[in-house]
């Protein structure tokens, strides 16, 4: 692989995503993406006695559907990669104990699901490995209860708040298959621009994403209409307005070709999820339920997918500590040059 | 029929309205500014045990009843005036027993049936 610029890197070896699985909770079942996940849960707690076991079953039903759909064991799979939003990111750990494969726990909040794409594509580079495995998951109750205000509490949401995606998407990347590849990767930098509000995600993203694309840009020597689609992974409707916007600043027009995975989770008009999706899960099932499809059924061939994350945890936010962001980008291309 | 005669409409009217206005400053406390719900609790009780203390509070409970001892400014209000009449009976020791001594119905009451609710129900996913 080769360094470009300052933050990407170009593959030598370019992985191809073999095949994916999501499976999301009641309220995403009742959004316009439904179809396209592999399962729609009707109870949030799956059976489980608390949210944190059941996002742990998320995580691992997740896994072991995808292990079924490839045709694969967990024997083929070289290693893992994987985080969730969950203190000491228990969900994987916990979804992944028993199944013997090498694991690699990451934490990068929301960004999380591209944080192992990059790392699991550099691993495929080296041409050492035949498969591994990305995964995350999110739980709008546990994450709640972790970050915000426990359930129980029956607190209201204020206006900009986002909704925690329940659910759990992954991705096996492969030395075989005929794309969609992974052709770059441009890890990003920590970016905070002093906002304070956990309520407002968004607003505290929106630049790390920015941050991002313009280092993207400026490596690979590409422009914005280069890609059929730009996807950032839990931006909301807030935050896509002010990544169009800062973007315009800078002389990017993301106008035509930019869209928001918690934006396309969720009816805008019909659920009430205040400014959208959010959450590790949001990308990871919205890439493994649709982008996917569309890029394996032809409806796009070049997609630039940006995972943001917000790096902060409930003991920093109330002792009054600003928001740090950071946003990680991969190209996924049908062919690879 | 004697207990609908019994019944003074006027007052349970004034006490919607003033109950009613101050789940309004709540609200727009919640919409309007960045204060978590905790922090307005805090800041009802405290406000309510203020005027409790000036002797404020009573004009309004005498005006509205239960529309103003149930919401969380009657509970402030409570406490300072449990606070101040046992200073005047136990001195300054008073000051510690009385408050909650004259709030502690609707402590044990709180936990109480905060308890059973517990046992009763379970925590849900939000609908919105």
């Amino acid at each position: 692989m080769k360094k470009l610029g300052n933050q990407t890197l170009k593959l030598d070896h370019p992985p191809t995503i073999l095949d994916t699985a999501s499976i999301v909770g009641p309220k995403e079942s009742d959004g316009p993406l439904a179809q396209y996940f592999d399962k729609c849960l009707e109870d949030e707690f799956w059976g489980e006695k608390t949210w944190e076991k059941a996002e742990t079953k998320l995580f691992r039903e997740t896994v072991n559907t995808l292990l079924a759909k490839s045709g694969l064991s967990a024997k083929d799979i070289d290693y893992s990669f994987a985080g969730d939003l969950l203190n000491q990111c228990i969900s994987s750990n916990f979804g992944m104990r028993d199944s013997n494969i090498p694991f690699f726990g990451l934490f990068g909040a929301c960004s999380t699901f591209v944080e192992s794409l990059c790392i699991g594509s550099v691993f495929m580079d080296s041409l050492a490995c035949n498969n591994v495995l990305c995964a995350t998951s999110s739980h709008f109750c546990s994450a709640e209860k972790q970050f915000r205000f426990p359930l129980e509490l029956g607190n209201q949401r204020t206006p900009t708040s986002q909704w925690t995606v329940t659910g759990s998407g992954a991705v096996i990347l492969s030395k075989k298959g005929l794309g969609p590849y992974i052709t770059h990767i441009t890890p990003g930098v920590i970016t905070d621009l002093g906002i304070k509000d956990a309520n407002n995600m968004g607003a505290a993203m929106a630049p790390a994403a920015l941050s991002t694309l313009l280092a993207h840009f400026e490596d690979t020597g590409r422009t914005p209409d280069y890609y059929d689609a730009i996807i950032t992974g839990d931006l909301g409707h807030l935050g896509k307005s002010i990544l169009i916007d800062l973007g315009k600043s800078k002389g990017i027009d993301l106008s035509e070709n930019y869209d928001d995975c918690g934006v396309l989770m969720f009816d805008k008009n019909k659920q009430d999820t205040h400014s959208g999706g959010s959450g590790c899960a949001c990308i990871a099932t919205v890439f493994s339920g649709y982008l996917y499809k569309l890029l394996k059924q032809g409806h796009m061939s070049k997609l630039l997918l940006i995972a943001t994350g917000a790096l902060m945890n409930s003991t920093t936010s109330q002792q009054g500590e600003s928001i740090p962001g950071i946003a990680h980008a991969v190209s996924i291309e049908m062919e690879k040059e | 029929m004697e207990f609908l005669q019994s019944i003074d409409w006027g007052l349970m009217l004034r006490c919607f309205l003033v109950g009613g206005l101050i789940c309004i400053i709540g609200q727009i406390l919640l919409d309007k500014t960045k204060l978590t719900s905790a922090r307005i609790l805090v800041i009802f009780v405290t406000v309510g045990a203020f005027l409790g203390g000036l002797g404020i509070y009573q004009y309004i409970i005498d005006f509205a009843g239960c529309g103003a001892t149930v919401p969380l400014f009657g509970f402030g209000a409570n406490l300072a005036k449990g606070a101040i009449e046992a200073v005047q009976t136990q001195g300054l020791l008073g000051a510690f027993i009385g408050g909650v001594k004259a709030a502690s119905g609707g402590i044990a009451a709180a936990i109480f049936f905060g308890y059973i609710a517990s046992l009763l129900a379970k925590p849900r996913i939000k609908k919105q």
